[in-house]
């Protein structure tokens, strides 16, 4: 063992500086990832003074290795000797967060944040800010760009003529010139601003936020925006107007589509961080623009926030906001022009049902859903079909069912599978709501149309749903409804629905109960065993297997076991397989199905008990054992 | 939505391509062009031709001021007359600037950029296809073509014209101008590319003070497509145009250049569109190579460290490079990397995708390749001779086969007697591989017993015993007590339950097995 030998305590750096000079990256990536394994045999001591000095030295490496290095070294505190000693940690962290890959950079700033919270309020004076500041003022973008997600970790715990210096290195990056620098810190605008004293906001932070707003470059401009929520929320009230407002309402009329689509992106955000009288005076015709703007990715984004932006308005007037600024702006989205668009409306607008109560629903908004049920856009259709729950609370789902009945029909007939594939995901939620008798009438059919579509994963699915509408209708309408017409296609031509009455007896046989198993599946079933089609024999197998535990044993000794015993001798390779797999292995979880197994597995006794002394069970167990090692 | 093609209903997976041809080819107009008011109906005005030559400059700058007029080409019914007057207009306009001496007068230029400036500097409109497939699609074409194109004529032909003076229009073409124009180099339309290179090049021969700009420019384009986005359409125009300015550089070479083939240049071949840009790319380092040859090592390093490691097409397109770079490579340089890159060329011609093995094994057919190769044959032939050897009985290719004994032949004939040793010592070769496969997997069986036995110790630290001294002697311990440990860590799960019935238990799952 490790202790055996003196000198053992050494052999650990040895096997790990050997496997990562090897020239297989995933040597060496194992390496890496069992870094803390090689600390902690190392211990504190030497991690310090011979592993973290070598990690430092050889940093050149695949990405890849780099990365896994960045990750571990974030976890590294307690390998070093504890918060004392952990900026030991930061000349390898500082190297690699100035590699160019991107992941590794963030990875690396990720786990200098993470330690940064380590260092007690010296170490981050004497240590970590120098490191910060280096990285700040390094040559290449990759340096500076980390650098700005450091600052706001350290600013709350030094001491103020240090916080003046990080303020004036986080001003410099702001207006770096290359736009990768001006991009980050402008992402951790909002980010610093949290950590600043509230007067270094006004005077510090707003210039710069108006500075990155009105960069030329559009990418520039658009983090600005998402800062902009951060620095609204920090303000007062009475200062947003004249420190605010000015920029985000230039942002919203932005000339890039770019930026007016993060400006509609962040609405609710916005609105939240600015407060009502702002959100009536400016955010509502802002608002409407949005909705009304040239590019269609702007609409789709402004569309989606609609529910949301009309839920926050504040409600002494808004239904009044509702309906003269914001319906008729969606009345037009409804027939826009991209399908894009009316599907975001779609997916949202029956969440303004609730907003504006029974009535306005029926008046104003049900001549919107019955049009987007009609849209040409399967997704639009799909989109309005899967939130029908929001209306069907305020005016009943019957308003709809005669327009909702042609488009779930026509969706069911798409000519793209993931169409009709989403339908049928929604079909067991339709059933609860329209209730059997409806469903019985209209939509039977389709739900057994699905089993003999073209496509596997329809199939799959339609067998699925059958199962979820068994579970909510009861066994009793199974076997009236739907098991008559899923055994009869046993008889199919086609060895694919053939195997569909398979799948589904899997599917069903738990729902429909021990009763309708074994009288009706279970002949339809063992039947099959002498189907042609080899598919079809093994999956015979797999679903005796499935639905042995539901099976009382006197089926399992008389019929299972004699079936399995011929399909274990077929001349298929498969079906062999399958048939033994099903006599020798049981479920997992099924306790029910070793006696199965018990029984087939003692030919040989003459009188065949389904009771068993403690010493048979044994030896099923072991025989189990046999056959599956 | 009813007509539904019989492959379709076949299968749902029908190929992209077939789906997209389906669709119509489409154009897109501006972004810029529908948040402005409704255009006036212009008015034709009278020939520049036919105009005394004192009005013509008057005449002229009306022109220009109609010209900044713009039409909503999505909409092919309104604006019909205004549309072909403006049209008519600029190609008379493009006449006048080419045919014409002494036009271009100081007051001319800002009526000239401004007119350029107003049609052709636009924010390009977002994609119409997402998941825009520059191989496999077709790209959107800009609808406002007609005038376009003849904005860009005109912009070539004003820097082209004998009287154009950079000295007055560097007010004007000024950084800015370049920065925008460097953003419509992301266009869809490989025809506004294709101008916008031109027009690009040209600035950069005429204006030196903007060179140095234009350059960091299309580093931070290219950074930025490499590390942010990987998404921008004019990257191998923007190599193109770099491709002849390398070309001019000074010897030696600037540490600004040197660091824009290692960090930008290099970097670009990790890029998921390579195929798009590749040759253009690979031309920019042959040129770097040709102008200082030192930089061949770190290139070559570079290449590797990029190596693609699932996409077959890359690899045969960086096996592409690496041949045009040992083309040129001297003799000096190849003995600095012949190692680490022949081990790559080994892994490649073991390729499973035979393309890349067929690529590899290509650079046997070059003679240049074979001269180096023959000159280093006592270093080169040990690298590859395990993975020859065994793909000439292993690879499923017959192709591939035939080139290896080829190849085989070929090394055999350079170094006989060391080809010789090599068939000879083969499996002994092997077998001392496979000997430290195993001594490897065994040493980190050990270490991680190791860690099993140090498992508790992190437990109880996490427990409450931070104190780091306690960690270093627990440490100890566990190396020295293991099994002490584990036997106690068995009877602590085992708790409160009989000793016996636990030791039961666990003797009796070897007894099943």
């Amino acid at each position: 063992m490790a202790g055996a030998d003196g000198d053992d305590s050494l052999y650990p750096i040895a096997v790990l500086i050997d496997e990562l000079r090897n020239e297989d990256v995933q040597l060496r990536l194992n390496s890496i990832k069992k870094l803390s394994t090689i600390a902690l045999a190392l211990g504190v001591e030497r991690t310090r003074t011979e592993l973290l000095p070598f990690l430092t030295d050889t940093i050149y490496d695949e990405d890849e290795v780099l990365l896994a290095l960045a990750e571990q070294l974030g976890n590294f505190t307690m390998l070093v000797g504890g918060p004392e000693y952990v900026h030991c940690l930061l000349p390898p962290l500082e190297s690699l967060a100035t590699v160019e890959e991107t992941v590794v950079r963030d990875k690396a700033v990720e786990s200098l944040r993470k330690i940064s919270q380590e260092h007690s309020p010296v170490d981050l004076e004497v240590h970590f800010e120098p490191l910060v500041k280096r990285l700040a003022s390094g040559d290449w973008f990759t340096s500076r760009t980390s650098a700005c997600g450091l600052f706001s970790v350290c600013y709350p715990r030094v001491s103020s003529t240090v916080k003046a210096e990080i303020r004036q290195h986080f001003r410099t990056l702001c207006s770096d010139d290359t736009p990768m620098v001006r991009r980050a810190a402008a992402s951790k605008l909002g980010e610093f601003a949290k950590v600043l004293e509230l007067e270094y906001v006004k005077s510090d932070i707003i210039s710069l936020f108006t500075a990155l707003a009105s960069d030329e470059q559009d990418s520039v401009r658009l983090l600005a925006v998402e800062a902009c929520v951060s620095i609204a929320t920090l303000l007062p009230q009475e200062d947003l107007e004249t420190l605010v407002m000015p920029t985000l309402r230039q942002a919203a009329e932005d000339k890039s589509w770019r930026v007016r689509y993060m400006v509609a992106d962040k609405f609710s955000e916005l609105q939240k961080a600015v407060g009502p009288e702002i959100t009536k005076n400016d955010l509502v015709p802002a608002f409407q623009n949005l909705l009304k703007d040239c590019e269609a990715e702007v609409r789709a984004a402004a569309a989606n926030k609609v529910k949301e932006f009309c839920e926050n308005l504040p409600e002494d007037n808004r239904e009044q906001i509702i309906m003269t600024h914001i319906l008729p702006c969606v009345k037009e989205l409804v027939s826009d022009t991209n399908q894009h668009v009316k599907s975001a409306l779609a997916s949202v607008i029956m969440g303004l049902s609730t907003i504006l109560g029974k009535d306005n629903t029926i008046e104003h908004l049900l001549p919107l859903f019955l049009a987007q049920l009609k849209d040409e856009c399967p997704e639009v259709r799909l989109n309005i079909i899967s939130n029908l729950d929001c209306v069907n609370e305020v005016i009943g789902i019957r308003q709809l069912s005669q327009s909702l009945l042609p488009a779930i029909v026509e969706l069911a007939e798409d000519a793209k599978w993931r169409v009709r594939l989403a339908i049928i995901e929604y079909m067991p939620l339709l059933a609860g709501q329209l209730g059997v008798e409806f469903f019985d009438e209209k939509l039977n059919t389709l739900c057994m149309a699905w089993l003999i579509d073209h496509v596997y994963a329809i199939r799959e699915a339609a067998t699925c749903n059958l199962m979820k509408l068994v579970e909510k209708f009861g066994a009793e309408w199974a076997q009236n409804t739907i098991v008559p017409k899923v055994l009869g296609m046993a008889n199919d031509p086609n060895y694919l629905h053939r195997m569909t009455t398979l799948f589904c007896i899997n599917a069903l046989s738990k729902a429909c109960g021990q009763e309708i198993t074994t009288k009706q599946m279970l002949p339809v079933v063992l039947k099959m065993s002498n189907d042609q089609v080899a598919n079809v024999r093994f999956n015979v197998a797999k679903s005796l297997q499935k639905i042995g535990p539901i099976l009382d044993s006197n089926a399992l000794q008389t019929e299972v076991k004699p079936v399995l015993e011929k399909l274990a001798s077929d001349t298929d390779m498969d079906v062999k397989y399958f048939a033994q797999e099903a006599i020798s292995v049981p479920p997992s979880h099924s306790s029910l199905f070793t006696p199965l197994a018990a029984v087939i597995l003692e030919p040989q006794s003459p009188q065949r008990t389904t009771t068993f002394s403690p010493s048979v069970r044994w030896k099923v167990l072991a025989a189990d054992g046999a056959t599956s090692c | 939505m009813s007509a539904i093609s019989a492959s379709e209903k076949v299968d749902g997976f029908t190929r992209k391509s077939m789906r997209k041809a389906q669709k119509q080819r489409k154009s897109q107009g501006s972004s810029q062009y529908r948040t402005h008011t409704a255009p006036v109906e212009l008015s034709p005005l009278p020939q520049l031709k036919d105009a005394p030559s004192t009005e013509q400059q008057e005449l002229f700058t009306q022109k220009l001021q109609q010209c900044c007029m713009l039409f909503d080409f999505l909409d092919s019914v309104t604006d019909l007359k205004s549309k072909e007057i403006k049209r008519a207009t600029l190609n008379e306009l493009v006449d006048y600037v080419s045919t014409n001496r002494g036009v271009l007068v100081e007051p001319a230029y800002p009526e000239i950029t401004n007119m350029i400036c107003t049609n052709i500097f636009r924010i390009l409109p977002p994609s119409e296809n997402p998941d825009f497939d520059p191989e496999e699609d077709e790209p959107t074409l800009e609808a406002a073509w007609p005038h376009i194109q003849l904005v860009y004529e005109f912009l070539l032909r004003f820097l082209e014209n004998p009287d154009f003076q950079p000295s007055i229009a560097k007010r004007y073409i000024d950084q800015k101008f370049v920065l925008q124009l460097l953003e419509l180099f992301d266009s869809e339309d490989p025809r506004e590319r294709d101008f916008l290179k031109t027009i690009l090049h040209r600035i950069y021969g005429k204006f030196l003070g903007l060179r140095a700009f234009i350059r960091k420019q299309i580093n931070n384009i290219f950074l930025r497509f490499i590390y942010e986005t990987e998404h921008f359409n004019g990257v191998a125009e923007l190599l193109e145009i770099l491709g002849s300015i390398i070309n001019g550089f000074a010897l030696p070479l600037k540490a600004e250049h040197k660091q824009f083939l290692m960090k930008v240049l290099i970097p670009l071949h990790t890029a998921k569109g390579l195929a798009l840009f590749h040759a253009q790319l690979a031309y920019c380092v042959v040129q770097f190579l040709e102008k200082d040859p030192t930089l061949t090592e770190p290139v070559i390093r570079g290449l590797l460290k990029f190596w693609p490691k699932t996409c077959s097409q890359k690899e045969v397109m960086f096996l592409g490079e690496i041949e045009e770079i040992l083309d040129v490579i001297e003799p000096t340089q190849f003995k600095k990397i012949q190692e680490p890159l022949f081990k790559q060329i080994s892994k490649c011609v073991t390729n499973p995708h035979f393309q890349v093995a067929e690529r590899a094994l290509y650079f046997w057919n070059n003679e240049y390749i074979l001269s180096l190769i023959e000159e280093n044959i006592d270093k080169i032939l040990p690298i590859m001779f395990g993975s020859l050897y065994r793909i000439s009985k292993e690879h499923w290719n017959p192709t591939i086969v035939a080139l290896v004994y080829n190849v085989l032949k070929t090394l055999m004939e350079m170094n006989c007697t060391l080809f010789d040793e090599l068939t000879s010592s083969y499996k002994a070769d092997r077998q001392r591989e496979k000997k430290k496969e195993q001594e490897r997997e065994e040493l980190w069986k050990k270490l991680e017993e190791l860690k099993l036995s140090d498992m508790p110790l992190v437990q109880n630290n996490s427990h409450g015993l931070p104190s780091v001294q306690n960690n270093n002697n627990n440490n100890n311990n566990s190396n020295s007590n293991h099994e002490d440990q584990e036997r106690s860590a068995a009877a602590v799960t085992a708790d409160d339950k009989d000793p016996d019935a636990t030791a039961a238990v666990s003797e009796s799952t070897p007894c099943a097995k």
